[in-house]
């Protein structure tokens, strides 16, 4: 980690949390004391099957949930404390955003740009400043020529990217994606992915992409996995993904370049897990056999 | 065994009209036997217009569908009776779930199928079974269960009509893969069990290599391809032409060559990759 | 399902009438009806008919298009002109056949009365919504109505709701149709069987329908609210609505067309009776 000391855009602290059931019986932890910070310009994926608390973290963190105890902290500021108003929920909001997996279920106007433009007229934001914003983040998520389309004929991965310009004309650090991806066709997925990646890499923006495929999950700089409402691992990439058998453990899958390197290893050949690139785990196997 | 002739079909969205689509194009296929068959291509290849042509929800602009030697469209009164021998589980099933418990829902082919009590509740019973939900279950309303069981509970509704030839769309869809893996291979079972013809529409790649044993591409309202496993996925290079995704495995498959491994062109699982790739250096060293 | 509501749908266009402030519109078509009401013999209905044509070559639309959406609305036309030849009393007996009786007055009144429908409907659809989109209208309404407000009413709700509603007519009718697809795969019949048994084959497609549009609704309110929405105040809006001189101009004509009506209703001729 960086050694500038920079204040975490979010940091959670021994978060629980209980989904109140029907009938008032206890049901188990969503989220079981997790602790993670995530730095500011960070792309994290968080891994899970369904179930393992991975949604419910994201709606803390986005503060649609209230924590039963512990608490979430948005760029410094304490968000569970008993004090926190409106305003700084408010707030908050301005700094997070968060897109959601059903890409019909967020979009409010039945045009497109009047649908990006829904969030910063919110804000209460001069109108000229809107019209720069909704044009500059179309054409960030490349979606300029669409905008008097409706965007109801438009397909999954477009209305998606619709809700991404939605957030960034806000102007936020931070957005987080609950399985935003998981209604989307592979074209669709890839647009998607495509788009996060290039607002981070290229605007700086930090991202939480919450999802259970894997080989979205390598995309990024940091992968968290999620289980029974806890962390089970929390590293790169290349770390978590060498070890296969936990995450099957959990009900997860493994790029199948490590599926074949594990199986390899397994059979007595020196190779490393940690490869997801075709050409790259070729290139390892080769070496392993002695076929330069 | 099942089987569904679909002969020089062409259909068209907005016949006449100034936009008309042409969403399939002289499409001439045997589906069925006792087989898993994958269907698949990008979206608007036209595979989900195939899907409901074959039990009738659509009718082909031009020409035939043909269920065990009969036109499905020759007295169009009697469509419903093709509805119960090709039973079709749509995308997202689980949101067609209505009833006030699971077991209402699963008998409600089976009732319109005109069954007695008895009966119907024999059929929920056994589809229930396959479809892999606890009896404990049946008598809870639907809309009670996790997502994964709400999915199994659509799937057995249809189960339950005992079709001779079962088509889903995308089954797997939205599920994390332990979910994707169980219900994929509750299908495969019941399939073997059962012997009905199961057609299985999926944009995976990967889905399709482990649970079909035929797979057919569509491509602009065509077949592209048509064939084994291994026969489609040997042919990497051009389904990666038309925009469509192959196995990561195969891909690693294709870059062992440059090191002098040649594993073949027919590798679409990790498992047989492995094994492949053991034989082979075995074999050298032998 | 083949809904057909191809009657003032929205055009796409440049004309005058695409451009205006949507409130211009919005008065507009208040003060059209105001004078196809006032309009009361032969000579001023004349005038309407020609204000109509007017107005359907300012908007732009093919004629065509517009006597297509007609069409539907052809029976209701013909029926309240038919009903006015057989009930109005008059002076001049043309024939009678039995207990009809058919009046020269009866038929100058179905014809006008006739022509009171088509203008209206000409008139309103051209100006509102063949011309304005839909969001452009509520958008329009909203501020014409903006000083309801100071009396606690809840103008800018009432067409957040209309908006949201535009939004998901397109989504729940493809749902709809899925659910119904779905069904169908089933095995449900909905064609035929009594009544109650037909009204009994819709809650399979009902229930699942409302159980998601329940759920998009939640899932809805969240999204807004994550996207910072509390309600109307403190909001702006990216398209702020800009009245034009061509704006007031038109209201000033539509008021001198009322004002000629009434002077061409002076000239005489058989007069309508309402």
């Amino acid at each position: 980690m960086s050694t500038l000391q920079k204040t975490p855009i979010i940091e959670i602290r021994d978060l629980s949390y209980a989904y109140p059931t029907d009938d008032g019986s206890a049901s188990s932890n969503a989220l079981d004391h997790v602790s993670l910070s995530i730095e500011e310009g960070s792309f994290v994926s968080i891994l899970g099957h369904n179930g393992s608390g991975k949604s419910t973290l994201a709606k803390m963190m986005s503060l649609i949930l209230i924590p039963d105890s512990g608490s979430v902290m948005i760029d410094g500021k304490n968000m569970s404390a008993d004090d926190v108003t409106e305003e700084d929920i408010l707030e908050a909001r301005r700094k997070v955003g968060m897109v959601f997996q059903n890409p019909d279920n967020q979009i409010v106007a039945t045009v497109v740009e009047e649908d990006v433009a829904f969030g910063p007229e919110n804000l209460g934001l001069p109108s000229e400043e809107i019209r720069r914003r909704v044009d500059e983040a179309l054409s960030l998520v490349g979606m300029s020529k669409y905008a008097r389309h409706a965007p109801h004929k438009l397909s999954g991965g477009q209305k998606q990217r619709i809700a991404i310009a939605g957030i960034i004309a806000m102007r936020r650090r931070c957005i987080i994606f609950d399985e935003s991806t998981a209604m989307l066709d592979p074209a669709g997925r890839k647009e998607v992915m495509d788009t996060i990646e290039r607002l981070n890499k290229e605007e700086k923006i930090t991202v939480l992409h919450i999802t259970h495929y894997m080989n979205e999950a390598v995309r990024g700089d940091r992968v968290i996995v999620m289980d029974g409402g806890r962390i089970l691992m929390d590293g790169t990439p290349k770390e978590v993904f060498s070890h296969p058998q936990r995450l099957w453990n959990a009900r997860l899958d493994v790029p199948q370049t490590t599926e074949l390197l594990y199986h390899l290893k397994k059979s007595g050949y020196d190779v490393r897990l940690d490869i997801f690139d075709p050409g790259e785990c070729a290139a390892e196997i080769a070496k392993a056999l002695g076929k330069q | 065994m099942a089987q569904v002739e679909l002969q020089n079909i062409s259909f068209i969205y907005g016949a006449g009209e100034p936009y008309e689509i042409r969403a399939l194009d002289n499409i001439s296929l045997t589906i069925g036997g006792s087989t898993v068959t994958g269907i698949m291509g990008h979206t608007g290849s036209g595979k989900s217009t195939l899907v409901q042509l074959l039990n009738g929800l659509l009718k082909p602009t031009e020409g035939k569908v043909i269920l065990d030697g009969k036109d499905i469209w020759e007295d169009p009164k009697k469509i419903r009776d093709v509805r119960f021998k090709v039973g079709l589980v749509m995308q997202y099933p689980e949101y067609q779930l209505f009833d006030e418990t699971v077991r209402d829902d699963i008998a409600f082919g089976p009732r319109n199928m005109g069954m007695s009590p008895d009966e119907v509740n024999a059929r929920v019973l056994e589809a229930a079974q396959f479809a892999g939900l606890k009896e404990a279950l049946l008598d809870k309303s639907p809309f009670d269960l996790s997502g994964g069981q709400k999915r199994r509970a659509a799937l057995a509704g249809v189960i339950a009509m005992r079709p001779e030839l079962l088509v889903l769309d995308e089954p797997a869809a939205g599920l994390d893969p332990g979910g994707r893996e169980e219900i994929l291979n509750s299908i495969r079972e019941y399939q073997k069990i059962s012997g009905t013809s199961v057609i299985i529409v999926s944009h995976s790649m990967e889905d399709m290599a482990l649970y079909c044993d035929r797979v057919i591409v569509m491509e602009a309202g065509r077949v592209f391809m048509d064939g084994t496993c291994a026969e489609v996925f040997s042919r990497y290079d051009e389904l990666i032409s038309v925009g469509l995704d192959v196995p990561q495995i195969t891909y690693v498959a294709s870059e062992l060559k440059k090191y002098g491994l040649d594993i073949g062109r027919d590798v679409y699982t990790v498992k047989y990759a492995t094994a492949k790739i053991l034989e082979k250096v075995r074999g050298d060293n032998a | 399902m083949n809904l057909d509501i191809s009657f003032g749908q929205y055009c796409e266009g440049k004309s005058v009438l695409h451009r205006m402030d949507p409130r211009a519109k919005i008065i507009a078509s208040v003060l059209y009806i105001i004078v196809v009401f006032l309009a009361k013999n032969l000579w001023s209905f004349g005038l309407l008919l020609l204000s109509a044509a007017v107005l359907i070559l300012a908007s732009g639309i093919s004629p065509k298009i517009i006597l297509k959406g007609m069409k539907a609305l052809t029976f209701i036309i013909i029926f309240t002109s038919v009903i006015n030849i057989f009930w109005m009393k008059g002076e001049t007996l043309l024939f009678s056949l039995g207990f009809v009786s058919v009046y020269l007055e009866g038929i100058l009144n179905a014809i006008m009365i006739a022509l009171r429908i088509i203008v209206l409907l000409i008139g309103t659809s051209v100006f509102m919504t063949y011309t304005t989109t839909p969001i452009a209208l509520t958008d329009g309404l909203e501020q014409l109505l903006a000083p309801l407000k100071k009396l606690h009413l809840p103008v800018h709700e009432f067409s957040m709701m209309m908006t949201i509603a535009l939004r998901f007519i397109p989504t729940l009718i493809e749902e709809t149709q899925k659910i119904m697809n779905a069904q169908k795969a089933r095995g449900a019949d909905f064609a035929s069987g009594s009544l109650m048994k037909r009204a009994k084959t819709l809650i399979p497609i009902l229930v699942p329908l409302f159980i998601s549009a329940f759920r998009r609704a939640e899932e809805l309110a969240t999204a807004m609210e994550c996207r910072c929405y509390t309600g109307g105040d403190g909001r702006t809006r990216m398209n702020v609505l800009h009245a034009s001189p061509k704006d007031v101009v038109l209201c000033i004509l539509l008021v001198l067309l009322g004002m000629v009506v009434i002077f061409t209703n002076g000239l005489g001729g058989y007069s309508l009776s309402w």
